[in-house]
């Protein structure tokens, strides 16, 4: 499999009043094409650092990344960089730009300087994607917060992206809302292959992935399937992370004598083993 | 409520006028402003009020609203008419105390009046038939074309498409803070002036630092979509002329044609007096 994001070494600190902080110590991380990775860490554990130094907007003080084999620190690439590797952060007022839903999917295009007809194609394209084609002519703010940060992803999706961060982007949604974004990049990434990396603080939204790496302080904790995480229910615990309500009720149902495996992530899986009990 | 506010005075309708270019607005509202000055006889004002009567003929719009925007500059207008009616020498018609009224002062007040109020009416034609947007558009390509600001020209247009769309999201941040406020017993209401402005105070420092953080995290959004000014960029809509603005600049053209005629030519001038 081909490596969409190859990061070696990798170490960012900046000074906040005279202190050094240290964002990320001596990260190495491999993501490969097509994958769908869910990130998960605790306030300051250097999730979103991560993704802002994957897109380039930020410099690593050591080691490399490489995107698509390109390394983010050099400046001939940067735009190539941010174009194979869209993001989508997580107040989606902040990252609409035009007064007018398809203007804005088109910014990213435009600044790429692609010829109008074809930036119409793709406009017309990534909108079905996130199934907001009827919205097209509206104004964002008469959009709910799941429409708009549905917008912001067709916005990454105009530029054509190999891969795609988002930051924490159902934060800021109500639960409906968080579904229906959350609903769409899934099937951007079976049904379009794209890569994703998914940065999140809600366990429940990751279940599904192929693969779901946990940061503290700055440097992968573990990593594993998600049947293989959230098994380790105490040493999440330990740096303040919970399990999937379901799977701490499992891990509850198991220290209380049931013979139930570790790392049950759906309801139907929970209610298949206690059947078994009969 | 808030959310449905309209920026601008733009009154959207279909109409001839709505479908032209934003640019032959421009230039025709430049124009416009122009030869307004160049009127010093019947003619000449007939002409002006002509011109405008058949735009807002063809504008669709209502005549209450283009006739709105002149109660603005009302003071304006009137402060002219009374400095015009006394100051002017001429035949005296009659006398309020020291100061006389002359028949010249009448007439010259009354095209002043005219001149003023067909200023203001032709520029909102212009507004009211182009929205925000479209103008800023429009703008853009104009400034394009006039060395010395050529190159600040995307720069500027930007700017005011992002305060265009971030209007309606502060006024809605305002409406927030300020419920917030008013939970905790803050009080807008009553009071004095100045103590209204001074409860200003705690919505505007909220506002003002959100909307920092707001501007920090866009312009990172901004270059994550690879923004990088206006080089090498290309539009969805690039502006195109189409035969109903080529017949408005042909009208253009007459009607400067036409206004420079009634000032210079004594076959076209019937003169004031």
């Amino acid at each position: 499999m081909q490596k969409a994001i190859e990061i070696k070494n990798l170490q960012y600190k900046y000074s906040r009043d005279e202190e050094e902080i240290i964002a990320i110590y001596n990260m190495s991380l491999d993501i490969y094409e097509g994958e769908f990775v869910g990130i998960i860490g605790h306030n300051g554990s250097g999730k979103s650092t991560l993704a802002k130094l994957i897109n380039g907007i930020i410099m690593p003080t050591a080691g490399d990344i490489f995107v698509y084999g390109m390394n983010t620190k050099d400046e001939e690439k940067i735009w190539e960089i941010r174009q194979k590797a869209g993001i989508v952060f997580q107040n989606p007022d902040n990252q609409i730009v035009a007064t007018i839903v398809e203007e804005d999917v088109a910014f990213g295009p435009e600044n790429l300087g692609v010829e109008p007809g074809e930036i119409r194609r793709r406009v017309d394209d990534s909108l079905e994607i996130v199934r907001m084609s009827e919205f097209k002519d509206r104004k964002p703010h008469q959009l709910s917060g799941g429409q708009k940060q549905r917008i912001a992803i067709a916005g990454i999706l105009a530029m054509e992206p190999r891969c795609i961060i988002f930051d924490e982007a159902t934060a800021m949604l109500d639960p409906s809302g968080r579904e229906e974004v959350l609903e769409c990049i899934k099937q951007l990434n079976k049904e379009n292959h794209t890569t994703v990396v998914y940065i999140t603080h809600y366990m429940e939204e990751i279940v599904d992935a192929d693969r779901i790496i946990v940061l503290n302080q700055g440097d992968i904790l573990m990593q594993g399937s998600p049947k293989e995480i959230f098994a380790r229910v105490e040493e999440l615990q330990e740096v303040f992370l919970d399990v999937p309500n379901i799977t701490h009720l499992a891990y509850e149902l198991k220290k209380e004598g049931l013979a139930i495996p570790d790392g049950i992530l759906t309801v139907d899986e929970l209610v298949e083993n206690l059947c078994q009990f009969n | 409520m808030l959310k449905d506010i309209t920026i601008g005075q733009y009154y959207p309708v279909q109409s001839k006028i709505h479908d032209l270019d934003p640019r032959t607005k421009i230039v025709y509202t430049f124009v416009y402003i122009i030869i307004l000055f160049f009127a010093n006889n019947y003619v000449g004002y007939a002409l002006g009020a002509g011109f405008l009567a058949l735009l807002i003929a063809m504008s669709n719009i209502p005549l209450k609203f283009v006739f709105r925007s002149v109660k603005a500059i009302l003071i304006i207008i009137l402060i002219t008419v009374i400095l015009n009616v006394f100051v002017t020498p001429g035949n005296v018609l009659f006398r309020i105390g020291s100061l006389k009224v002359t028949d010249a002062g009448l007439i010259n007040a009354a095209f002043m009046a005219l001149r003023l109020t067909m200023l203001i009416v032709g520029t909102s034609i212009m507004t009211l038939t182009t929205s925000p947007i479209s103008l800023t558009d429009g703008m853009e390509y104009c400034m394009k074309v006039i060395p010395g600001i050529r190159s600040y020209a995307h720069e500027l247009s930007m700017m005011m498409t992002i305060a265009l769309r971030f209007i309606p999201t502060l006024m809605e941040e305002a409406d927030k803070i300020m419920k917030a406020q008013k939970a905790r017993g803050a009080d807008f209401e009553t009071g004095s002036i100045f103590k209204k402005a001074r409860n200003i105070v705690p919505i505007l420092v909220p506002l003002f630092i959100g909307s920092f953080k707001r501007a920090d995290e866009l312009a990172m959004a901004m270059e994550a979509r690879c923004y990088r000014g206006g080089n090498n960029r290309t539009r969805l809509y690039e502006l195109s002329y189409s035969k109903n603005d080529r017949i408005a600049y042909i009208v253009t053209v007459v009607m400067v044609a036409m206004m420079i005629a009634s000032r210079f030519l004594p076959l076209m001038r019937i003169p004031i007096q």
